[in-house]
């Protein structure tokens, strides 16, 4: 058997905080009500297939991924307005997740998806794709330069409209830390009736809008719009007791 | 003890993620860094293949999820640091153990994966894979995992397995394609008298 195997603490990484995640079951979501698990959750001991994850650094990232207003360039620059995107990805501790992987994907300007499912009569740019990656520095910080995406209508109900928002995707250091969210933008009016923003527990709404920095901002090129996020804690390696 | 932080909240995938998280697979103009080739022929191993859907509460596959899965190689190593058991980053370099896949490309609506069968990784685990599903209508991204049915023994010690409701264990088993050697079949259902056990990971 495994015996060369030092086994993990039970207690390694931190739980799922329902009072920050939205529930599965959110009507008003209509997506929900026949897609939303209707059993209780089955708890799980965190074992090595928990506190182990799939690990991506600077080999997952080619030299324009981080750039999406040239990374899928044609014939000129993408249409809208450029912006920076930038934050600190964060472990529960506070601790600085390095050279981890970030995802992004987005509308474009125009509130357009390139996905051949997006039916929204709005205008693709031949310039603009809207995904990206990039990878951590050694302060946990990522950096985007995009394209500020449109709001965009949707069937949810009458007159839906999401707001303005980009997509993110983190594995995070383990496979208990995977989250999927999504970055809003300061005071953006369509938050208040969005039933995903609002699906959200009241109290953690507010950690999924950006807010502008002057001093992220780039002269005469880009505004900047700063974006924290704090992953599920790692825990301890398996030789450190927890103090 | 310090205050900790708060965790971002979770928000659902949307119907749009292909090109951003699936793009070769789907045919866009951009890489990905995963998909449902886990392992090649160069890895050691029980080679197999792992296909499934998703269905909804109204029994339909489900035709815009996304399913990403992290295993063990088949000696039971993850590729990863916390995993210190002899050998257990580097001698498998072709094996990172993470594959990814939408639904939205097979004309059945089907996730295939192609992998090594998971060797046991800690004392009395059975082989088995974890499963993370995310789609539109998910805000937030659901955790289950595969069994093999073909390991009645080593399934009967599993912790995890035994720590669910006996009538419900079924739905974690990986079905062994009587037709096809090394294919397995493994449905997920969101809902229903068939609804896959979910895990709070
Ligand atoms: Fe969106």
């Amino acid at each position: 058997m495994n015996n060369s195997k030092v086994m993990p603490m039970t207690d390694q990484a931190t739980t799922r905080d329902w009072q920050s995640h939205p529930p599965y079951l959110y009507p008003e979501y209509r997506s929900t009500p026949l897609r939303a698990p209707t059993r209780p959750l089955i708890p799980i001991r965190h074992r090595l297939s928990e506190t182990t994850g799939p690990v991506y650094g600077h080999e997952a990232v080619g030299p324009l991924d981080a750039d999406l207003t040239k990374n899928a360039r044609r014939n000129g620059e993408p249409l809208g307005e450029r912006i920076v995107v930038t934050g600190r990805l964060l472990d529960e501790e506070g601790r600085p997740l390095r050279n981890t992987l970030v995802e992004v994907w987005q509308a474009n300007a125009a509130g357009r998806y390139v996905h051949l499912v997006d039916q929204h009569d709005a205008p693709l740019d031949p310039n603009f794709l809207g995904a990206g990656r990039c990878v951590t520095d050694e302060e946990g910080r990522y950096r985007f330069y995009t394209i500020k995406p449109g709001a965009y209508p949707w069937g949810n109900h009458p007159n839906a409209w999401r707001p303005l928002h980009i997509h993110f995707s983190l594995l995070g250091p383990t496979i208990a830390s995977r989250l999927v969210t999504q970055m809003y933008f300061p005071g953006d009016p369509l938050l208040d009736f969005d039933p995903i923003y609002q699906g959200t527990p009241e109290n953690a709404r507010e950690r999924l809008i950006s807010r502008f920095e002057l001093g992220v901002t780039e002269p005469d090129f880009a505004l900047g719009y700063v974006f924290d996020i704090v992953l599920r804690g790692r825990g301890e390696t398996p030789f450190e007791n927890r103090s | 003890m310090s205050e900790l932080l708060k965790q971002t909240p979770s928000q659902t995938v949307g119907p749009y993620f292909a090109y951003g998280l699936t793009a070769e697979q789907y045919r866009y103009p951009f890489t990905q860094i995963a998909s449902g080739k886990v392992a090649d022929d160069t890895v050691p191993g029980t080679h197999i293949r792992i296909v499934g859907r998703i269905f909804d509460g109204e029994g339909k596959p489900v035709p815009d999820a996304m399913v990403e899965i992290w295993q063990a190689d088949g000696e039971g190593r993850y590729a990863h640091p916390a995993d210190s058991s002899e050998g257990a980053r580097g001698s498998n370099t072709g094996f990172k153990g993470f594959g990814r896949q939408g639904t939205g490309v097979d004309p059945e609506n089907r996730f295939h994966f192609e992998t090594v069968k998971p060797g046991s990784v800690g004392e009395g685990e059975a082989p088995h894979i974890t499963v993370i599903v995310f789609m539109r209508g998910l805000l937030t991204h659901a955790y289950t995992r595969i069994y093999f049915a073909d390991e009645a023994e080593r399934n009967a010690a599993d912790p995890v397995l035994q720590s669910v409701p006996e009538e419900r264990r079924a739905t974690l088993l990986a079905e062994p394609d009587p037709d096809t050697h090394g294919l397995y079949r493994f449905d997920i259902h969101m809902q229903g008298e068939k609804e896959t056990v979910f895990f709070n990971v």
